[in-house]
């Protein structure tokens, strides 16, 4: 009964303990000086336009790799996806594989082409293939939208772990110095500022979600044995609290049932719903309807494919990423770099879903909370469990846990901040309004864009405590997939497209998959009271949440009839542009197509 | 480029040379996104139409929690590593042939 005291004295009301936990400060602030000392460091060598927008260039696989996977493992992977399994369970797993698996696609078909082609940015390249100034512009717009979508998770992230740090702190004090500090650093140090930190702090989340998950294990049992816990014990558990919390596992005990497990609080989904595929997450709209199980099947399938799509094809089509790619020497080393990504990043996706597990079995106090208070800090909170039984450890732990969290928003903070803020500097200002600016403008313009969206980051981020990180970054996977895939996928690969055919299929699709999850977060956060309507449309409910399944099928269709019948528009030197992105770079194509464009563009 | 030979009588780029080369890498590419697709578009069919045998238990975890929580990692690994060096092999033999034409 003492046990479980404690626990719920350290995990209900924040309020509960006034007091900062110095060791969970202490390494949350080494973390967030080391990332700023690093920024301003590097802001010393960071001169030229090629320095701010790709690092020059000159970025080696290995760091590459390592950098790459510190801006990719955001706050939805380190905290969003064990919350999300400790939510939801089984259907959960698809976010963490789809996450790290999405590379494939980039890797088979993306990543080598885009990279020969050598523009800066998704922008140049769409007008580079197809000799538009104006799909620029529309690839800009797109720039911002999956930018701004996918930083309001990054912001909730950081209010969560300062409320957590700082008990009692308003979730949107959290968010706002946490977006101060980043934006200053992405001002002063741009791109190459911050490749060096992202690679550190890939490591760090690494560290920091792993230490704790093999601590954790070695206490209180391993991953299959709190997974087989989950055996509809539930009732039993919820009955008889004590018999269950009366024999508390010991580490490396034998035998594999024993392990504790607190009782499930009324709003936790079931053993059986929890552990089965098809669970509370993809028949959430189907239970709104009243729909029997049998009738929610098919509407849960539908869910976990569309899902699929947005993530996999989302992967491959993330701005904020896809610029990385440009860090690369040539393209062989971008294949390469993706490879290693996506070893890197599917080592860090097996602990998550541990942290979920356990979380379940021993704090699931956490699901009776909700906002920054809810399962969304599980793998804050959970290490501090260990203090029950080894003092001060478990706040160590829960310590390296919070750095780790610190080292994913701020990484992929800046790494939004950076490719929302070369949109503006490098696309609208460099290109559109002033071309004739010098790089010592653009480069001022920079700064004042990375404070100007930073701002607007911060903004938007105060509002979104209610809504879970992981689904709102999977939104932003599905705009992704449903504008930027097929855009690239298609110009790489079929020399019949015309501008019209891409800018067409990639408007219709990317504002399709922009205008469901808008009207699904209007209703999730009661702006809009859309209740009713849902359950009365169980399946519109899903198309419009995870749009991908139609969102992505619709901007590849629109692309193949527009190209067809505007034919005569194929750009004329097609050929030599398909060379560029495809012949080995040994045959020097690469360096005649930049030439030339360099002499054309003035840059 | 060799500067002896005007681009316009390069191998490169003729007509012949693109459509080897795109049809070669994108044939290598279909090839491992098939083999990626089955497995993941076939787990949740799997569910779906034998949940029984997918909610077998093996050392604690469900056969379709251990395949997607633990498996499906090293399984993309496979495939990426087998493309990258059949996708390098493709490209050397690319440039061998091209030198060789430049030659002849």
């Amino acid at each position: 009964m003492d046990l479980l005291n404690t626990s719920s004295s350290l995990t209900l009301p924040l309020a509960m303990f006034a007091n900062v936990d110095p060791w969970i400060f202490a390494f949350s602030a080494i973390t967030v000086v080391i990332t700023v000392w690093m920024g301003f460091r590097s802001a010393k060598t960071s001169k030229t336009a090629g320095d701010f927008f790709v690092a020059g260039r000159s970025v080696s696989v290995g760091w590459n790799a390592s950098a790459i996977s510190g801006e990719y493992l955001s706050a939805a992977s380190f905290m969003g996806i064990a919350g999300m399994v400790m939510a939801v369970g089984y259907d959960a797993l698809w976010y963490p594989v789809c996450y790290a698996c999405g590379y494939l696609f980039l890797l088979l078909f993306i990543a080598g082409p885009l990279r020969r082609f050598g523009a800066y940015t998704i922008p140049d390249f769409a007008e580079g293939r197809y000799d538009s100034p104006i799909f620029r512009k529309i690839a800009v717009v797109f720039v911002m939208f999956i930018g701004l979508f996918y930083t309001l998770p990054q912001m909730k992230g950081a209010g969560t772990t300062l409320a957590y740090i700082f008990p009692g702190l308003p979730y949107w004090v959290g968010v706002a110095v946490v977006g101060a500090v980043i934006t200053l650093n992405v001002a002063l140090g741009g791109m190459k500022g911050i490749t060096l930190v992202q690679a550190m702090q890939y490591w760090m989340k690494m560290f920091a979600i792993s230490v704790p998950v093999f601590v954790l294990m070695a206490v209180f049992g391993g991953y299959g044995k709190n997974l087989g816990a989950n055996d509809g014990r539930t009732l039993a558990a919820a009955m008889n609290p004590v018999a269950e919390i009366s024999a508390p596992a010991v580490a490396g005990a034998g035998t594999p049932a024993e392990v504790a497990r607190h009782p499930l609080p009324a709003k936790a989904p079931s053993d059986e719903a929890w552990i089965a595929p098809f669970g509370p997450l993809t028949t959430k709209a189907a239970k709104a309807a009243g729909l029997s199980a049998e009738e929610s099947k098919p509407l849960s399938l539908v869910y976990t494919y569309s899902l699929i799509i947005a993530l996999v094809c989302g992967t491959a089509g993330l701005p904020h990423i896809l610029v990385r790619f440009y860090t690369n020497p040539d393209g062989a080393a971008a294949k390469r770099t993706t490879m290693w990504v996506m070893i890197l990043i599917g080592v860090f996706y097996v602990f998550p879903p541990v942290m979920g597990v356990i979380g379940r079995n021993l704090l699931p106090e956490l699901y009776a909370a909700t906002g920054a208070k809810g399962t969304d800090k599980i793998v804050l909170e959970l290490p501090r469990i260990i203090n029950e039984r080894y003092g001060v450890w478990g706040s160590v732990l829960s310590g390296i846990a919070c750095a780790g969290a610190f080292a994913a928003f701020m990484s992929t903070f800046s790494g939004l901040l950076v490719s929302m803020t070369s949109a503006l500097a490098h696309d609208v200002y460099g290109r559109m309004l002033r071309p004739q600016s010098t790089p010592e403008q653009r480069m001022k313009m920079f700064k004042f864009a990375a404070i100007g969206i930073g701002g607007l980051s911060v903004l938007l981020g105060s509002q979104v405590e209610q809504l879970q990180i992981n689904f709102m970054v999977g939104q932003a996977f599905a705009i992704a997939a449903a504008s930027y895939f097929p855009l690239l996928f298609m110009s790489v690969w079929w020399r019949g497209m015309t501008m019209k055919g891409a800018a067409t299929g990639m408007l219709s699709g990317g504002i399709a998959a922009l205008i469901c999850t808008t009207i699904i977060n209007l209703g999730d956060l009661k702006i809009v009271d859309l209740a009713a309507f849902w359950a009365a449309h169980p399946l519109l409910r899903i198309l419009c949440e995870q749009p991908a399944i139609w969102a992505v099928p619709l901007a590849i269709g629109l692309m193949i009839v527009v190209s067809k019948l505007t034919a005569s528009q194929i750009p004329g030197n097609i050929r030599m542009k398909m060379l560029v992105l495809h012949a080995p770079e040994k045959l020097g194509l690469k360096q005649e197509y930049i030439q030339e464009q360099q002499s054309g563009m003035g840059h | 480029m060799s500067s002896s030979t005007p681009p316009s009588h390069d191998p490169v780029h003729s007509e012949a040379f693109l459509a080897l080369l795109m049809r070669r890498q994108l044939k290598l590419s279909v090839a491992c996104a098939a083999a990626f697709l089955v497995v993941l578009l076939g787990l949740p069919l799997a569910n779906y139409f034998a949940p029984e045998l997918m909610a077998t238990r093996v050392a604690g975890f469900t056969l379709t929690w251990l395949i997607l929580g633990v498996v499906f990692f090293p399984v993309v690994w496979v495939i990426s590593f087998v493309f990258i060096k059949r996708s390098m092999g493709l490209e050397a033999d690319e440039v061998r042939q091209i030198e060789k034409e430049r030659q002849g």
